[in-house]
């Protein structure tokens, strides 16, 4: 990384901007918030990485603690003062746990997460055949020349949440007749998280199996439950040859309520977290919005974090899977789920599983299960939709 | 691991405290040019017990105590000269009160400016404090303590140290004192009418104590604001300028910039006049009184107003200013440096002439300015020098500019503000030996083992 980046790592002033969301209102940064030694901020990874690359410090766990505790959620690229050098920012800290890889000195929860990914294809080491099991009983093909591949990912096909949050969105695509099937235990993770944490070989070899089943199948669309897969289909995957259509969920489902699916009220106060994958990543910040303010009764009350500001749940960047962040009152999910509640809704909206299952638990910690609970936007239309008789 | 260590993280907890040298690498430098001093600790305390605790134990064992708040003085203040403990205190950054109507704010000694300005957005909206030019994760605490000033020093009193209403301090043998009026009655207001202690841990860069909470005046605040920037080819009218509109009292801020970039500025200075109004009748009224006083150089045609489109004022207006922060990538370099003289008015245009002087010998470029305190008492005039942070040989241009400008602002009848520790053995060497002599008794008194940010005002 060194040639790489040669002419930008010493330019951070360490002037702090990053630390904050634009409006200033709290730290915004999980892994400083978390932390909050200097070093744990994207200035001090800046610092440290040029101090690393020139020999003033050596390799240690502390640095890799350092390095990996980033959950790549982009508010740093997002707040920096530095317009010629903000948007290198995360791929600067990527490029670093690459080395940290190269070198083998990796914490032990990110050596187990890859090992487990190349071993048994996925971080849950479950068999890759249990890959369909959330669809048991919704009779969803697989996919046979329809319009679009609905691709669920790792967390989709494995966690509990993940799975139900799979079942939603698939029922209301049923629902709605839009032509899709899926791949079942030939699904491959997607490698986002995989390449967040550095290890660009084993994510090329996932990526380039997934594009070679899409080709090989003629798939053209691709709709992804997960924000991360939205992200590496939709901006690595071209890279590799492999040039698909992709949407999120929240997308179609945008352009499906525009077409007027018959809702029924619900009166319910919702506040919408941004993921950092779809939102600071991809820009993407009004599909769940528009999809929100189309359900009649529904009032969505803003965060004051919001869109380009929101607090990162502390799932991305792969520690969802390594808990490097690990619990505790200033752990981020934690901090924004105390922010969902002041707000007086009672439903935490999100378009990400890891989303969902870091505020799941987040809301238990802080015992907040009276006040509000989470669900994913396809299942707050799910509960809209006017089923006709 | 040892035992001050262990010492350290009953306290604070140990995830709280490093000697790691990922920390202690960090912690021994700050973005300016001085040089790194490695700490033994770094601790991050959440209370103001806890920072007693930590203060009797260095106490007893002779540690030194940096306390260190946005770390962003760029002087070097906070990188611990004979090692020890960095005391980071930006755990303690609750907003305590506020008090709507007496118009002051009592937070913990981390608080950021920034999320003080938001906070009072959102809960209190018709007040405001006055915020530096610093990166909005600057400290309350650490602004006050260096005598800071802002965006309502011209207007609301002058150094944001003389808008502090009460501190909250621990001593260096622990004791802990509530100094103003929160001392005596519930209400943090003023420190008048009584002895005032305040003072005594404000300009004195750490080494009397350690700050825990500030009481802060807050100030009405106008719905509307504007600017206008009036250019003078000839910097020795800039202090009338100055005093005209500073007459007038319908600016809410009065700064200066001279800068070679961008090429359509070279030659010319520009006074940045900043009004607040609760009307568009009022803002009009404003503009029309302080035009008027200005009116004479209009007509000679010596100097006029600049018309500012829009997309040029909402970063003027912007508070604070991200543009001051990208000062440091105008060589792609990471970095500037600088001196705020404070100084008499009557001396800008000499400073001018010495930053361009300095700037030259040392083959840098530069950008000049300064702030208006109070209605002209003073000004904080800031030389200011990018460098490039990889360049070593850039590093020290900018070093040698910065003890040249030193020296140049106590020539012409200023004083360095916040300066490094090289900058103060400067100020003490000029300083009345008396006032030194008394300086050093005070320290004594307060810190008798000598344990608070030591290399600090210290004339050897």
């Amino acid at each position: 990384m060194e040639k790489q980046y040669a002419d930008i790592l010493h330019r951070c002033f360490r002037c702090g901007w990053c630390k904050l969301p634009t409006n200033y209102q709290d730290f915004n940064c999980p892994s400083y918030l978390k932390y909050r030694f200097e070093s744990f901020s994207s200035g001090g990874r800046m610092w440290l990485i040029r101090a690393w690359l020139n020999g003033e410090i050596k390799t240690s766990e502390r640095l890799s603690e350092i390095l990996f505790s980033c959950v790549t959620c982009k508010n740093c690229v997002e707040a920096c003062a530095l317009p010629k050098i903000k948007d290198y920012l995360v791929d600067i800290f990527i490029a670093a746990r690459g080395d940290m890889v190269e070198q083998g000195a990796i914490p032990p929860p990110v050596r187990d997460y890859l090992k487990a990914i190349n071993v048994s294809g996925n971080p849950y080491k479950m068999p890759q055949a249990d890959r369909g099991n959330w669809a048991d009983g919704l009779n969803i093909p697989y996919y046979n020349s329809h319009e679009y591949l609905f691709y669920v990912g790792d967390v989709g096909s494995y966690d509990e949440i993940g799975m139900k949050m799979a079942r939603s969105v698939a029922t209301l695509l049923k629902d709605a007749g839009v032509s899709f099937g899926i791949l079942k235990g030939d699904e491959t993770s997607d490698g986002n998280d995989v390449k967040a944490l550095g290890e660009t070989g084993l994510f090329t070899y996932l990526a380039e199996q997934n594009i070679n089943k899409f080709k090989e199948l003629g798939v053209k669309k691709v709709i992804t439950l997960d924000p991360h897969g939205f992200n590496s289909m939709k901006n690595e995957y071209p890279k590799l040859g492999g040039n698909f259509e992709v949407y999120h969920y929240t997308q179609v489902l945008s352009s499906l309520i525009k077409n007027a699916i018959p809702l029924r009220e619900v009166h319910a106060k919702v506040t919408y977290h941004d993921p950092c994958y779809l939102g600071r990543w991809n820009n993407e910040y009004w599909a769940s919005r528009i999809v929100l303010g189309s359900i009649p009764g529904l009032e969505l009350i803003e965060m004051d974090r919001n869109m380009q500001n929101a607090l990162c749940c502390g799932g991305g960047g792969g520690n969802f899977f390594t808990d490097i962040l690990g619990p505790g009152e200033d752990s981020s999910s934690r901090v924004r789920v105390k922010e969902a509640a002041a707000t007086g809704a009672e439903i935490l909206a999100v378009a990400c599983p890891i989303c969902y299952k870091m505020f799941d638990d987040a809301i238990k910690a802080e015992g907040l299960e009276e006040k509000i609970h989470v669900k994913d936007i396809s299942e707050i239309v799910n509960e809209a939709l006017r089923v006709e008789s | 691991m040892d035992n001050i260590f262990e010492k350290l993280a009953e306290i604070v907890g140990k995830e709280y405290v490093s000697n790691a040298k990922e920390e202690l690498f960090i912690y021994s430098r700050d973005p300016g040019v001085q040089d790194p001093h490695t700490p033994d600790y770094v601790v991050l305390p959440n209370t103001t017990e806890e920072v007693k605790k930590i203060i009797l134990l260095a106490n007893k064992e002779k540690i030194p105590i940096v306390p260190m708040g946005g770390g962003l003085v760029l002087s070097g203040l906070t990188i611990p000269l004979k090692g020890g403990i960095v005391l980071d205190m930006k755990r303690m950054n609750r907003i305590l009160e506020v008090n709507e109507t007496s118009r002051y704010a009592v937070v913990e000694a981390g608080t950021s400016q920034g999320m003080l300005k938001t906070y009072l957005e959102k809960n209190y909206p018709k007040l405001k404090h006055s915020l530096p030019d610093a990166p909005p994760v600057a400290t309350i605490a650490g602004n006050i303590a260096i005598h800071g000033s802002g965006h309502l020093s011209q207007s609301e009193g002058g150094f944001h140290s003389e808008m502090v209403t009460g501190l909250e301090v621990v001593l260096p043998t622990g004791e802990i004192l509530s100094l103003g009026s929160c001392s005596t009655v519930p209400y943090w207001f003023s420190r008048a009418p009584l002895p005032d202690l305040v003072g005594l841990f404000l300009g004195w860069n750490g080494t009397t104590g350690v700050i825990t909470k500030v009481g802060l005046k807050l100030f009405p605040k106008p719905a509307l604001h504007d600017v206008l920037m009036f250019m003078t080819e000839d910097v020795d009218t800039v202090p009338d300028v100055m005093y005209r509109v500073t007459a007038t009292s319908m600016a809410e801020d009065v700064t200066f910039m001279i800068t070679p970039k961008p090429a359509m500025f070279e030659g010319f200075q520009e006074t940045i006049i900043s009004i607040a109004a609760n009307s568009e009748e009022e803002m009009e009224l404003k503009k029309k009184i302080i035009r008027k006083s200005l009116s004479s150089y209009i007509e000679t045609r010596e100097a006029g107003f600049l018309p500012i489109p829009p997309n040029m004022k909402a970063p003027i207006l912007e508070v604070p200013q991200k543009n001051l922060s990208r000062f440091a990538d105008v060589s792609k370099g990471g970095g500037f440096e600088y001196v705020g003289g404070i100084i008499p008015v009557e001396k800008l245009p000499e400073a001018c002439r010495v930053g361009i002087d300095i700037s030259q010998k040392n083959g840098i470029t530069y950008s000049l300015g300064g702030r208006v305190i109070g209605r002209l008492h003073s000004v904080m005039f800031f030389f200011a020098y990018p460098f490039n942070r990889a360049d070593k040989e850039d590093i020290d241009r900018a070093r040698h500019a910065l003890e040249d400008t030193n020296e140049a602002v106590l020539k012409m009848g200023g004083i360095p503000w916040k300066a490094e520790a090289s900058g103060q053995r400067l100020i003490l060497k000029q300083m009345d030996p008396a006032t030194y002599e008394f300086m050093q008794r005070i320290k004594k008194t307060l810190d008798p083992s000598g344990i608070m940010n030591p290399g600090n005002w210290e004339a050897n």
